[in-house]
């Protein structure tokens, strides 16, 4: 029980801020970056970006099923929508979340009933089969699939997991919280640095292509 | 240069032909263009089906037998008319209504030396390929022949050609380089991939081109004998009227700048930079230059206006005394005059060469306005609105301007007080 | 009815590509992937590289893909992990043998349609990608025969066939010439300073379809315009060197083509009905110059005659009557924006139009473009082959005139229907509007 409490005050105290140092660190020195690079050796895209036509781009992109190949693939679709929206709104509104929050800092906000972020839980990690399913069955993603792809689903979809377990005591709680909190931070920190940054990137592809699309090519991207 | 001094600078105006008239007499009478002191209009005129003439000042020229073809007619800076044409599938350049001797399977790309003395044209005869400058063919011929130019003097002429055959898709042969540069038809000793746009020094003993060494190394070329560097790319090679050495626009790693015999010139570098020139007068140089991606202005020695354009600039020109640039400056599809770094501030559907005053104190420029044409001094419109004008000229004390125009169809030479503008 | 599907030799030789790689070094690729990567290149491949996540929802968009039983190979995502992936985790320590079949991957597997671009959720540019590959092959050396011709024609000549000054000037004048028999004086004036618009063309038309020029004539003449074709290089508007990596000569044919219009003080530049023609002139080779946009107005020939019919310049004296249907080309469509207007155009002309679905800029590309077809006869059944989809496509609509407003469409689309045996007749909006508009000064 001591080595646990040891170990789950070094995951959730220090490793915690280590990890966002490296998450925040991270992204601000990724995005930092490309803009170098624009700014060295592409300065022509300023030229053509329009925040209209970025945000046209985006929008499509967001909504689901408001692009064509969203509307072609609706279980993709549907997966991924729920899968992202998951992984980025659900951490701030999981109640034990909320209450470490509060215990940590002091103040809070409302959390989603436990039962709700339960189900979510449990969707994130169906739709991160699905994901490995087409990963392992579809023969044009099976292709493009390298073992990082795998890897990295298993980086994103481990605090869904061990969370979901932890929540549900199978087995060992403690073991499951620690290894959930551990798996979330592993995957704060492989966002910039692994494939996770299309997170950080995708924003960027986006509204360019978007504005080349909009101002210069007058067509849709979507 | 043709000496406008001794032109009529007195007469205020001359009705010299009413073109309507023209139009009664043929069936149909083709642009016009008008000599360098704006006594004669001339145009090609169909006369019946397939034939056609010339006619200057209502008159048409008396030749033996009307052409099957005619065009390219100009007059050349002496004020002669030239026209091509040809008859039976024989080409000719007729020169005041006279044709030359020499008999072409095809001729085009009309040239002038600076005083019209020289009239060359390209040729082609039996699929064979080469310049001829008045009435005198090169007596060798190439199998093809592009980029020609004439010296100022009009004793050199100038073209790439190609030197060994080509089969069809032969590109490796092609990239061992099948091309040099004939000068009176005499190939330069040593062939390159490509030969590109070629200038004369002064005196035209001296001829520099741009060149491609394979499909990667650009370079310049003097005389047959390349530069020691190889750059990313390279334009047209102009000479320095005073210094004869060569100058031209390279690009680097970062950027675009100006060389002066294979040696880096500006320290600055830039998007772009073309068409350099160099006033005799005062040795200054300027170019065309791209300040930053989509910035167009002129850079004189290295540094760039504050002025930018966005679509482009076109047709600088260095004052008499070369202490000044002007230009055509091009934003958003409306046309401007630009005088050093300063735009005219007039908006025009377009806007030709413009021409300083001798004096280099008054810029002039032809410009079309919703539809009409007109001639503008420094910014101010002239008071007619005319179908066509030609470009103004200055007369030598710089206080009139000649103006040359088309209005209801008829032709008008005037000669117009700079201070009425 | 399913069209069948055409199997092709996966092993086809090319001198071009032969012959390169026979003289490629290691050292020569190491040196040339150091000055594309590390000099040429920037935020945007980086970015498009670190971002495609392979959830392949790109493959749909690739005709290839769809009209090969969906060989996994040819997914957008597949051709740059079998091509630029590569390149960059080797960082350039890539066999000469690799180049080649980089090279045919990037010119023969990929017509730069990007289609792929709108199935991408993040919008990468996979066109983009496949460019800087062909960049890579140029400079190693190691490009296909056909089009690498083609881009020395380019650079001599700074148009696509070769064609030798006078031949140019003579065809005008016979066209010209033609013309006179249905209007008598019909012209196509050459050189004529200040003129409205400069009407410019490729290689192709004074080659081999030199019918076009005359019908064009006749439009110019029957809508009263002030126009004129530059007499000198500068009057071709295309741009394989575009398509072989050689940005060089690319900016260089685009320099020349613009200037021509300056030099002739035309107000816009009205191009033929080209594809690539204008992706050089409004998005490539301009943006190499460092014109951000055309410096000189330029439209394509839809645009043109969307305004003469509009405007009542031309006029229809009686709708074609034959069924038609419209190939939406990618570079004025998705990269221009004139479906509506080349709609507006075609139901103007003809009484019954009928859809192929996809549409507007969802169409498939036509296989031939991105310089495709230019690689010449070694790769034509491949290209028929992995274009099944489009020829279904055609089929499907039952119709009898095939419209493509584009030279490599044209050619492409020809190629395919004759392959799989679809019955139509394909046809520029030119052909058509010459054939239905009123002539006046008709004798």
């Amino acid at each position: 029980m001591n080595n646990f409490n040891g170990i789950y005050n070094f995951v959730s105290g220090p490793l915690v801020w280590l990890a966002f140092i490296i998450f925040i660190g991270g992204s601000i020195y990724r995005i930092r970056n490309l803009i170098v690079l624009v700014n060295k050796k592409e300065r022509y895209i300023y030229t053509y970006m329009s925040l209209k036509y970025s945000l046209r781009s985006i929008m499509h992109w967001i909504i689901p099923f408001a692009t064509v190949n969203w509307r072609k693939r609706p279980l993709m679709t549907i997966t991924t929508f729920i899968f992202h929206a998951g992984l980025v709104i659900m951490p701030f509104f999981v109640s034990a979340h909320v209450v470490m929050f509060h215990n940590a800092w002091g103040f809070s906000w409302p959390s989603l009933p436990e039962s709700f972020t339960d189900t979510v839980t449990l969707l994130v990690i169906i739709c991160s089969i699905i994901f490995l399913i087409r990963r392992l069955v579809l023969r044009e993603v099976k292709f493009l699939t390298d073992a990082s792809d795998f890897g990295v689903l298993l980086i994103t979809a481990a605090p869904f997991i061990t969370g979901f377990l932890a929540y549900h005591n199978v087995g060992s709680y403690h073991f499951w919280v620690i290894l959930h909190i551990l798996s979330g931070e592993i995957m704060l920190v492989a966002i910039p640095f692994t494939k996770l940054s299309h997170m950080l990137y995708a924003v960027f592809t986006r509204a360019y292509i978007g504005s080349e699309f909009g101002k210069v090519r007058h067509a849709r991207d979507w | 240069m043709t000496d406008t001094a001794n032109w009529d600078w007195e007469t205020k105006e001359k009705l010299v032909s009413d073109l309507n008239e023209w139009k009664d007499s043929y069936n149909w009478v083709e642009e016009p263009y008008v000599s360098p002191d704006g006594e004669k209009i001339a145009a090609i005129v169909n006369t019946d089906e397939a034939e056609f003439n010339v006619c200057e000042n209502g008159k048409a020229w008396e030749i033996e037998e009307p052409f099957e073809k005619a065009y390219s007619l100009r007059y050349s800076p002496d004020g002669r008319l030239i026209v091509l044409s040809a008859a039976d599938d024989e080409w000719k350049p007729v020169v005041d209504g006279k044709p030359w001797e020499t008999i072409f399977d095809f001729i085009w790309d009309l040239k002038f030396s600076n005083d019209g003395k020289a009239i060359a044209v390209a040729s082609q005869t039996d699929t064979e390929y080469c310049m001829a400058v008045n009435d005198v063919p090169w007596e060798d011929s190439y199998t093809f022949m592009t980029c020609m130019i004439l010296s100022a003097d009009g004793k050199k002429s100038a073209s790439s050609v190609q030197t060994i055959p080509l089969g069809q898709a032969e590109v490796f042969k092609f990239q061992e380089g099948a091309f040099t540069a004939a000068v009176n038809g005499v190939p330069w000793d040593k062939n390159f991939v490509n030969v590109w746009n070629m200038a004369f020094n002064a005196d035209g003993s001296s001829l520099a081109a741009e060149v491609r060494h394979n499909l990667y190394d650009y370079t310049i070329v003097v005389d047959g004998k390349p530069w020691n560097t190889v750059y990313g790319c390279v334009w047209q090679p102009i000479f320095h009227p005073n210094t004869n050495a060569v100058i031209a626009p390279v690009k680097l790693k970062d950027g675009w700048t100006l060389a002066c015999d294979d040696n880096i010139l500006w320290d600055s570098r830039f998007t772009q930079v073309w068409q350099q020139m160099v006033s005799k007068e005062s040795e200054k140089i300027a170019a065309i230059v791209a300040s930053s991606y989509g910035k167009w202005t002129i850079a004189v020695d290295g540094k760039p206006w504050n002025i930018t354009f966005g679509d482009m600039v076109t047709d600088a020109v260095f004052s008499p005394d070369g202490s000044r640039v002007a230009c055509i400056g091009t934003d958003k599809e409306q046309y401007t005059i630009c005088d050093n770094g300063n735009a005219w501030d007039m908006k025009c559907d377009m806007v030709w060469k413009p021409v300083f005053s001798p004096d280099g104190n008054k810029v002039a420029a032809k410009i079309d306005k919703n539809g009409k044409r007109t001639i503008a001094v420094d910014g101010r419109l002239w008071n007619k609105m005319c179908d066509e004008v030609w470009e103004p000229v200055f007369s030598p004390d710089g206080s009139k301007i000649l103006c040359r125009s088309v209005e209801d169809g008829k032709y008008y030479r005037r000669i117009i007080p700079v201070n009425e503008f | 009815m399913a069209l069948p599907y055409i199997e092709y030799e996966k092993n086809i030789i090319d001198q071009g590509l032969e012959t390169g790689t026979e003289r490629l070094t290691k050292e020569r690729i190491a040196k040339v992937v150091d000055k594309v990567i590390g000099g040429e290149t920037g935020a945007r491949l980086k970015a498009y590289v670190d971002t495609c996540v392979h959830c392949g929802l790109c493959s749909d968009a690739c005709h290839m893909y769809l009209s090969t039983k969906r060989d996994p190979k040819l997914t957008p995502s597949a051709k740059v992990k079998r091509t630029m992936s590569v390149i960059l985790a080797k960082k350039g320590n890539v066999s000469p043998a690799f180049i080649k079949k980089a090279s045919e991957i990037a010119s023969t597997e990929c017509n730069l349609c990007k289609r792929c671009v709108q199935y991408c959720p993040f919008g990468i540019d996979i066109a983009y990608v496949m460019s800087v590959v062909r960049r890579i092959c140029h400079l190693c050396g190691v490009t296909p025969l056909y089009i690498q011709d083609t881009a020395h024609s380019h650079s001599v000549t700074q148009n696509q066939m070769w064609v030798k000054e006078d031949e140019w000037i003579d065809t005008l004048q016979w066209q010209e010439e033609d013309s006179r028999e249905e209007i008598p004086d019909c012209r196509i004036p050459l050189d004529k300073e200040g003129a409205d618009f400069m009407y410019s063309v490729i290689g192709p038309e004074p080659k081999f379809l030199a019918q076009l020029l005359y019908q064009t004539a006749i439009i110019f003449n029957a809508a009263g315009l002030n126009w004129t074709m530059p007499s000198f290089p500068g009057w071709d508007n295309s741009d394989m060197a575009m398509f072989t990596g050689d940005s060089e000569i690319m900016g260089r044919n685009k320099r020349f083509h613009y200037e021509a219009a300056q030099r002739l003080k035309v107000k816009k530049i009205v191009m033929g009905e080209c594809g690539h023609a204008f992706r050089a002139a409004y998005d490539m080779g301009n943006r190499w110059v460092s014109w951000a946009m055309p410096p000189v107005p330029m439209v394509h020939a839809i645009e043109f005659y969307y305004d003469l019919l509009k405007s009542g310049k031309i006029k229809v004296k009686e709708k074609y009557k034959k069924s038609v249907t419209l190939h939406d080309p990618c570079n004025t469509i998705r990269g221009r924006g004139l479906h509506e207007k080349a709609r507006y155009v075609i139901n103007e002309l003809c009484e019954n139009f009928i859809e192929m679905h996809p549409n507007r800029e969802h169409n498939y590309c036509c296989n031939a473009g991105g310089g495709v077809i230019n690689c010449g006869p070694p790769f034509k059944k491949k290209r028929v082959s992995t274009n099944r989809i489009k020829a279904q496509q055609c089929a499907d609509t039952g119709a009898e005139i095939l419209i493509t407003p584009c030279h490599n469409c044209h050619s492409g689309m020809e190629d395919i229907i004759g392959d799989y045996g679809v019955d139509m007749h394909v046809k520029f909006i030119n052909d058509i509007m010459y054939e239905v508009m009123e002539k006046p000064g008709l004798e």
